[in-house]
C-alpha cells in the first residue's frame, strides 16, 4: 500500500443554476494509485458522515469513454495530464501537500446545474441538426460493397473518437465548440457514405451551433492541446473548408 | 399464469423469415397516431428508438445521463460478431447459432438465437451505412478478428473502441429523429414505476433528476432498454450509474425475472488496487487473439515476470485447452485464472493476478512479418520487438495507454497482470420471442432481457444483441402487439393508474429521506457487492449461498434504519439516486442467490461446487435442469416458473473446448 499523501481542495460550490456560487476548502487525504475521481468519492464520504453535502460531479463509466466527467483541474479541463480524462487522471500525477483547485466547465453554452456539474445538451442539439447521416434501418447495401481505403477509415475514425465531454469548449477563452463540431464534420465529409449530406449538413451544425451561444475560433489551439482524445486542430481546418464549400455553393 | 414462449412452427433455418412475412403490421398513417416508450439509449435503445421513428410511431426516449451518447454501450471493448464469412474460414449463419448455443451451455434458446446469427449480418451493412468507422485492410474491405468460444475471424472492429462508434452511430440516427420531431428525448430522467392499466403496459412515471419532479407519460408499449445488473456486485466493469432499477420495477408490477443468477465474470480485468475502488477497467477479450495468459510453475515465485524463463512458465490455457488456447469462452478463462490464484501461483502484490503476455506475438508473429515485408533478412530481437510493437499498437493502443494510466506499468515492456471481474449478466427480465414480458405491452430488449446467452455469453456478442434487437426485431415484432391496439385513444395521465403509481413511487422516496441514519448509501452498496462477490461469484456452493441470503436481508434491513441521504428531493440530489438503485440491488441480490441455490447443477457461468467433473470442469444436469427459470414477485417471495427448453437442431453435449 503506497503513502497516503496530504491535499488541500478548493472546489466550486454552487447550489443550483439561479444561485451564486463560491469556493469551499476541503482537506482530504488520498491514495498515489486513487483516480482523481476516487478521491472525490472519499471526500464525499467525509461530507455525508459529518452531515453536510457532497459535491455533485458528472461521472459514469470512469474508463475514460463516456465522456461525462468534466472537472477543470488547476486550470485545465481533465487536469493537467495531456490526453486523459478526470476519470483516467491518477493522484500520482500529484504531490503530498499540495493545494488544487477544482471547477466546473464555464461556458454561456453550459450553464452549471449543481457544483461541478453542467448542462451540455446543446451538444445534442448540434448532433441533432445535422451530425448523422440520412439512412433508415434496412436499406443499406452489403457492407463491403463501398471500398474505403484504409487511410480515409483512419482518418475518419481518429475524428470519431470525440467522446463529446466539452473540455474543447472550457479550454477556449471564446467558448468556441468548433473542435467538436469539426470532429463530426471530418468523420462524416471523409467518408464517401457521408458526401451526400455533406454540405447541407455543415451548415445546419454551424448554425445550430451558432444559436447555442458558443464563440467563435480565434486559432489558439487550446481546445486540441486540452482534448482528453487528442483530436487534431485540422478539424477544424477541415470544418472551415466544408462550410466555405458549402456556402459558395449557396447552401 | 404460464409461460408461452410463442416460438412460431417451423424449420429454424426459414422460422424468422416465415415470421416476418406472416406478422401482423401497423398501417403507416395508424402508426403515427400509437406511442411507444423506449427506457435506456444504449445499443438496444438508441436503435430502437430510432427505428420505431424511422417507421412513423411516435417515440419518447428516456436515460438517466446527461445525453443518450452516454450510455455504458459506449465502453464495449472488442468488437461485434457477424456471420459475414468475408475471411471465407468457413463460417456461416449457422456456424454462429451454434458457436453461441454452445457457448451458453445449452441454456439459451434456440430460435432466439438463430434470429440473431441471421440479423447480424444486416448489423454490419447498417452500421457502415451511417459512418461507422470499421477496421479496414488496404483494399478498402473490412477487417476481422478472432473472439473467445470460436474458431473462424467474425468480429468487426473500430480499435479497442467498437462499442463507442456503434452508439455514436446509434445515437445519431437517434438524435436525427429527434430533430424531425419523431422522438422526444428525456435525459437525467429515472424510471421508477411501470403504469399498467387493465394487466397492460401503457406507461411510466419517471423522475427528473434535475429537479426531483415527478412525471407521467402515456405509451402504448413500453421497451426497457436498460442493460444489466452487474453492478450489484459494486465493483464491476459497468458505468457507475448503471442499475437494475427500472427492469426491478417491472418484475415488481408481474414481469418475470429470467435466470438471475447467470452472470458473467470476464477474466482480462485489471486487478482491484484498494479499498478505495470504485470500478473494475476491463482489458477487451480480444487482446487474447495476441496475448499469451500464464502464471509461473513454481509456487511463491517472486522474480520479475521477465526473468522467468520460457519452460518455466505455465501457459495453463494452452495447456488445459489445446483447441481454443488462449480463445476459450470467458466462463472457462475466468475459472481457469481463478484455480490458479487459489492453488497459490497467482502473481502481483495481492497475488490475486495472472499475466497477459504479448512478447511472444509481438515479435515472432507481427515482428516476422514486417521485418519480412521490409526484406530484412535475420532480424535480430531489438528489431523484431520494434516492428511488432507498431502493429500492437495499432490494433490494441488504446487499450495498453488505458493500463499504463491506471498501474503505471508499460504493457509493451512488461506482461500486464489480469484478473476476473464482473461484466455482464445473462439473466434478465423473461421475454417471448416478440422480446415481450409476460405483461403485455412491456418489452425488454438487449442485455435487460434474458434471451440469447444462456449461462454464457460469448464475447463480441452483446453489441450484436443490442443492435439485432433495435434495428431489426422489435421493429417488426411490435406490430403483433401494435397492430391490436390502434383502437387505443391515448390514455389521459390523470387516470388513476397513474395517479397510484405515482403515489407509490413518492412515497418510497419519503420513506428513503425521512431515515435520516448516519451510514452512507455507498458503504450499503460495498457490503452489498462483496457478500454476492464472495458468495455467489465465480463458484457457489449451499452453504454459502443460504449465508448469503440471511445477510442480504439483514444488510437490507438496516439500510432501511441507518442510511443517510443528504439534501432534499426536490433538487438535483445524485445520493438520492444511487440509494433508490441500491435499494432494488438489495432486493434482486436475494433472488440471485435464491435462483443459484435452486439450480442444482454448474452450467457456463453458473459454477455450483457440488456439481463438476473430475477435471473441474462445470458438470450440467440437462435431466433437471434444462430450463429457463422464470421468477415472479410475490411480496417477500418469488414463486418459480419454468420454461423448458427444446433443442432440435443441435445435438446438446458436455461442453468441450479441449
Amino acid at each position: 500500500m503506497s503513502k497516503l499523501m496530504k491535499l488541500n481542495l478548493k472546489v466550486w460550490r454552487q447550489k443550483n443554476a439561479e444561485s451564486a456560487g463560491n469556493f469551499e476548502e476541503y482537506k482530504v487525504d488520498a491514495s498515489p494509485d486513487m483516480s482523481f475521481l476516487e478521491m472525490f468519492d472519499v471526500l464525499n464520504e467525509q461530507l455525508i458522515e459529518t452531515g453536510k453535502e457532497p459535491v455533485a460531479f458528472d461521472h459514469d463509466c470512469r474508463e475514460g469513454i463516456c465522456g461525462m466527467c468534466s472537472m477543470v483541474i488547476d486550470g485545465r479541463p481533465h487536469g493537467p495530464k495531456q490526453g486523459v480524462t478526470t476519470c483516467q487522471l491518477h493522484m500520482r500525477s500529484f504531490n503530498d501537500g499540495d493545494t488544487i483547485t477544482v471547477e466546473p466547465w464555464r461556458a454561456n453554452g453550459f450553464p452549471v446545474i449543481k457544483d461541478l456539474t453542467v448542462n451540455r445538451s446543446a451538444f445534442d442539439r448540434i448532433i441533432a441538426a445535422g451530425g448523422f447521416i440520412s439512412t433508415n434501418a434496412g436499406n443499406a447495401v452489403d457492407a463491403n460493397a463501398v471500398l474505403i481505403p484504409k487511410e480515409v477509415a483512419d482518418e475518419a475514425f481518429e475524428a470519431a473518437t470525440c467522446i463529446g465531454c466539452g473540455a474543447c469548449v472550457s479550454a477556449c477563452k471564446n467558448a468556441s465548440a468548433m473542435l467538436f463540431v469539426g470532429a463530426k464534420v471530418t468523420q462524416l465529409s471523409k467518408l464517401p457514405q457521408g458526401k451526400p449530406e455533406r454540405e447541407s449538413r455543415v451548415v445546419a451544425m454551424v448554425n445550430q451551433m451558432d444559436a447555442e451561444g458558443f464563440g467563435a475560433c480565434t486559432n489558439t489551439g487550446a481546445c486540441a492541446a486540452e482534448c482528453p482524445k487528442q483530436i487534431p486542430l485540422s478539424v477544424i481546418a477541415n470544418l472551415n473548408r466544408e462550410y466555405i464549400g458549402a456556402k459558395m455553393n449557396g447552401k | 399464469m404460464t409461460l408461452e414462449s410463442k416460438i412460431p412452427a417451423g424449420d429454424i433455418a426459414t422460422k424468422w423469415t416465415k415470421y416476418k412475412s406472416t406478422v401482423p403490421l401497423v398501417n403507416p398513417a395508424n402508426k403515427r397516431q400509437l406511442e411507444i416508450i423506449v427506457v435506456g439509449t444504449g445499443l438496444a435503445g438508441a436503435s430502437a428508438a430510432a427505428t420505431l421513428a424511422e417507421m412513423g410511431y411516435k417515440v419518447k426516449a428516456f436515460c438517466f445521463q446527461d445525453s443518450p451518447r452516454r450510455a455504458h454501450s459506449i465502453a464495449a471493448q472488442g468488437g461485434i460478431n457477424a456471420a459475414k464469412n468475408y475471411q471465407n474460414d468457413g463460417d456461416s449463419v449457422y456456424r454462429l447459432f451454434y458457436d453461441t448455443i454452445k457457448g451458453g451451455d445449452y441454456r439459451s434458446r434456440e430460435a432466439n438465437v438463430h434470429r440473431l446469427a441471421e440479423c447480424s449480418t444486416s448489423i454490419i451493412d447498417q452500421c457502415v451505412a451511417q459512418g461507422v468507422p470499421f477496421a479496414r485492410e488496404y483494399g478498402g474491405t473490412l477487417s476481422n478478428r478472432s473472439f473467445g468460444g470460436t474458431q473462424v475471424q467474425r468480429t468487426f472492429y473500430a480499435a479497442g473502441q467498437t462499442g463507442q462508434q456503434l452508439l455514436l452511430g446509434a445515437y445519431s440516427g437517434l438524435e436525427r429523429q429527434v430533430g424531425l420531431g419523431n422522438v422526444k428525448m428525456y435525459a437525467r430522467h429515472e424510471m421508477i414505476e411501470v403504469v399498467k392499466i387493465d394487466g397492460k403496459a401503457r406507461g411510466i412515471i419517471a423522475r427528473n433528476l434535475v429537479t426531483g419532479a415527478m412525471e407521467r407519460h402515456f405509451g402504448h408499449a413500453v421497451l426497457l432498454c436498460t442493460g444489466g445488473y452487474g453492478n450489484v456486485f459494486y465493483l464491476s466493469t459497468n458505468a457507475m450509474g448503471s442499475n437494475v432499477t427500472a427492469a426491478w420495477k417491472a418484475h415488481k408490477s408481474g414481469a418475470y425475472f429470467g435466470n438471475p443468477c447467470f452472470t458473467q465474470i470476464h477474466p482480462t480485468c485489471i486487478p482491484v488496487s484498494g479499498h478505495y475502488q470504485s470500478k473494475l477497467t476491463l482489458m477487451s477479450e480480444s487482446l487474447r487473439n495476441d496475448g499469451r495468459i500464464w502464471v509461473p510453475k513454481k509456487l511463491n515465485d517472486e522474480r520479475h515476470p521477465n526473468d522467468i524463463p520460457e519452460d518455466e512458465r505455465d501457459y495453463y490455457l494452452e495447456r488445459r485447452y489445446p483447441a481454443f488456447g488462449n480463445l476459450v469462452p470467458r466462463d472457462i478463462a475466468s475459472r481457469a485464472a481463478k484455480e490458479r490464484c487459489d492453488a497459490g501461483y497467482g502473481v502481483g502484490q495481492s497475488k490475486m493476478a495472472v499475466y497477459l503476455d504479448f512478447k511472444y506475438n509481438m515479435m515472432q508473429k507481427y515482428g516476422r512479418t514486417e521485418a519480412s515485408k521490409l526484406n530484412i533478412a535475420n532480424p535480430d530481437d531489438e528489431t523484431l520487438i520494434r516492428l511488432g510493437k507498431e502493429v500492437i499498437k495499432e490494433k490494441y493502443g488504446n487499450l495498453f495507454d488505458m493500463y499504463k494510466q491506471i498501474t503505471d506499468e508499460d504493457p509493451y515492456e512488461v506482461p500486464m497482470r489480469i484478473y476476473p471481474a464482473v461484466h455482464y449478466t445473462m439473466g434478465g427480465l423473461w421475454v417471448d420471442y416478440d422480446l415481450m414480458t409476460n405483461v403485455p405491452g412491456l418489452y425488454a430488449l438487449g442485455e435487460a432481457n434474458f434471451s440469447d446467452h444462456g449461462a454464457n455469453r460469448l464475447g463480441a456478442s452483446a453489441l450484436m444483441q443490442g443492435l439485432a434487437d433495435g434495428y431489426f426485431v422489435i421493429p417488426i415484432t411490435i406490430g403483433n402487439y401494435l397492430s391490436k391496439e390502434i383502437h387505443t385513444k391515448p390514455i389521459s395521465t390523470d387516470h388513476e393508474a397513474f395517479v397510484a403509481a405515482e403515489k407509490a413511487a413518492n412515497d418510497r422516496i419519503q420513506q428513503l429521506m425521512g431515515i435520516q441514519g448516519t451510514r452512507s448509501v455507498e458503504s450499503y452498496h460495498r457490503k452489498l457487492g462483496l457478500i454476492i462477490w464472495n458468495k455467489c461469484g465465480m463458484a457457489r456452493n449451499e452453504k454459502g449461498l443460504k449465508e448469503a441470503i440471511a445477510e442480504i436481508q439483514a444488510l437490507r434491513a438496516d439500510f432501511y434504519k441507518n442510511v443517510r441521504i443528504p439534501g432534499s428531493v426536490n433538487e438535483f440530489n445524485p445520493e438520492l439516486d444511487k440509494a433508490g438503485r441500491v435499494a432494488d440491488f438489495l432486493e434482486l441480490g436475494e433472488l440471485m442467490c435464491v435462483d443459484a441455490l435452486n439450480r442444482n447443477e454448474s452450467c457456463g457461468g453458473h459454477f455450483r461446487e457440488e456439481y463438476q467433473t473430475e477435471e473441474g470442469e462445470a458438470l450440467r444436469d440437462d435431466e433437471n435442469y434444462m430450463y429457463v427459470a422464470a421468477w415472479e414477485h410475490k411480496g417477500n417471495t418469488w414463486e418459480l416458473h419454468k420454461e423448458e427448453l427444446n433443442y432440435e437442431n443441435i445435438k446438446i453435449q458436455q461442453r468441450s473446448y479441449k
